[in-house]
């Protein structure tokens, strides 16, 4: 076993040896633009390029056609709201999403915002889990669109899709999803569930950086989207730029594997994740963020009361795992997707997130779990929290110098 | 961000971690910070009848910087007078732990748990408290 130990897979994973190798002759050997239509050079781009076109859409269950390739899925969020906005504003201008999306959603909706389109941030109930009736409550004539979350990067939790996809049809809008944590770790197909338009990013599948994809429907209805990139017109106008050929089909490559190996992988992430959990929380005071049913299979996201996450993964410094503490963050908030659960701020410091992946093993899941206790355990024994905890004092009643 | 070898030293083999009794009237205790902000410490000195303090001890809840902080202002403390004491400066931190910006509040903290125990200290025997002429936060 080698230190230290990634346990962060949320943020990031390593790329399989097996999409490098895909890769690889992409760089040099087939190196062609494919956009050059006129030279074998280019076909053979364009031969990578579709292929991976068709495993990226396999792997959630679209057509080919409706996969637009872009840098990353910072880039398919922006392009999906701001280009839905701008395509369907004589249509409405209300966009309703939740308060618990990934950042790259929620400042695209405040640009939207900006052009003078309207914003329901919707609240999550405790679980992370989003209020059905709330959301029909919310839905009006003018609702264009609805974007939620598939599967929340801090808590792991998995929304309602199919339910929330059939509210907001039901009411004439289309429906987005960021499904950047979902897709390649449970089954994720946009018709079934109803999905219009779905962000997904190849570095969180085993792929490389720089590289994602925006599906958006071609059929009942066909969606469009307004391009946010002016130039040659790539990506049937939508997403203009030379393709990213080797990261196209690394992405394709990735979600090939994902495919092949997602349903063994996730019996086994949640098994691994499921005992750590409950050493885990063996420990006092300690408690899981976000609902425990609803949830990925690779995620916990525990809270270890009286003990602050940025000292506590200090002593843990073998192991690579995030934390909602503010003291990670530059702008010292702690999590703003904890506190939407109305956790408490010194809980919401007091998290660790824990990310398994493709390459974690049992031995490492051991070595997690012991660190962890004995670092929580060690940092209470310097808590003043934790003894006055100790000692029956309700640490409500303190008046505490807020600096 | 990596952390300074004086700061993982501390953190690592903390100083004078405990708890002294808060009833005693030798023992000044300061207890600064609050859980929402991430960061609490609680400081403690034992001052002989020559207002010397002959011993310290601190527990705090925060960053590995802040429990750096205050084991090192626990440190410092024994063997002061507690008007010596009351001239340690948050800056002084900073620049022995080689605190960066982010972490200055840190050392804030670890100043105001200093004074506070000092004039908990004081008003328990009898004596005024100093205002403190530097204003934080």
């Amino acid at each position: 076993m080698n230190l230290p130990i990634y346990l962060d897979n949320n943020a990031t994973t390593p790329m399989d040896p097996r999409v490098l190798e895909a890769m690889l002759p992409y760089f040099n050997e087939k190196f062609g633009n494919a956009a050059s239509r006129n030279h074998p050079f280019g076909w053979v781009a364009e031969e990578g390029v579709d292929y991976a076109r068709e495993q990226v859409a396999k792997l959630i269950g679209a057509s080919d056609k409706e996969i637009i390739f872009t840098s990353g899925a910072t880039e398919s969020d922006n392009l999906a709201i701001k280009g839905v906005f701008e395509m369907y504003k004589e249509k409405g201008n209300h966009i309703i999403t939740t308060v618990t999306e990934h950042k790259a959603v929620l400042d695209a909706c405040k640009h939207v915002e900006k052009l003078g389109g309207k914003v329901t941030y919707l609240p999550v109930k405790e679980d992370g889990l989003l209020d059905l009736e709330e959301l029909e409550k919310a839905m009006t004539n003018d609702t264009i669109l609805v974007s939620v979350m598939y599967g929340n990067n801090e808590i792991g939790v998995i929304q309602p899709i199919k339910e929330i996809s059939a509210i907001a049809h039901k009411y004439g809008a289309l429906f987005m999803t960021d499904a950047v944590q979902a897709v390649g770790k449970i089954p994720v197909d946009v018709n079934r569930d109803g999905i219009d338009l779905l962000a997904l990013s190849a570095h969180k599948i085993y792929g490389p950086k720089g590289v994602g994809a925006l599906y958006v429907r071609r059929k009942g209805p066909r969606v469009k989207v307004t391009a946010q990139m002016d130039g040659g017109g790539h990506e049937r106008g939508m997403r203009s730029g030379t393709l990213n050929v080797p990261g196209i089909v690394g992405l394709g490559k990735a979600c090939e594997l994902c495919g092949l190996e997602m349903e063994s992988e996730a019996k086994r992430l949640s098994v691994m994740r499921d005992r750590l959990q409950a050493s885990l929380t063996t420990l006092e005071e300690s408690y899981v963020n976000g609902n425990v049913e609803h949830r990925l299979p690779h995620v916990a996201n525990i809270s270890f009361k009286y003990v602050e996450g940025e000292g506590l993964m200090m002593a843990m410094k073998d192991l690579a795992v995030s934390s909602g503490s503010a003291c990670t963050s530059a702008s010292l908030e702690p999590s703003y997707v904890l506190k939407s659960l109305g956790l408490s701020d010194d809980l919401a410091h007091s998290s660790i997130r824990f990310g398994l992946g493709r390459f974690t093993t049992d031995e490492e899941v051991d070595y997690a779990i012991e660190v962890t206790k004995k670092s929580v355990t060690h940092l209470r024994e310097l808590s003043p929290l934790w003894e006055m905890f100790k000692e029956g004092i309700d640490l409500d009643s303190i008046e505490w110098a807020e600096h | 961000m990596a952390y300074s070898e004086k700061v993982i030293d501390h953190y690592t083999n903390p100083r004078n971690v405990g708890t002294l009794d808060k009833s005693n009237h030798k023992v000044g205790t300061g207890l600064v910070g609050a859980p929402e902000c991430g960061d609490v410490m609680r400081l403690q000195i034992q001052v002989d009848d020559n207002n010397m303090i002959t011993d310290a001890k601190f527990k705090t809840f925060g960053c590995g910087s802040a429990i750096a902080s205050s084991s090192l202002a626990t440190e410092w403390l024994k063997g002061k007078s507690i008007d010596d004491a009351m001239k340690i400066d948050n800056m002084d931190i900073v620049e022995e732990l080689a605190l960066p910006p982010v972490k200055i509040h840190c050392s804030v903290l670890a100043e105001d748990a200093i004074k506070a125990a000092i004039n908990d200290y004081r008003v328990k025997n009898g004596m005024a408290p100093i205002e403190s002429e530097k204003v934080h936060h």
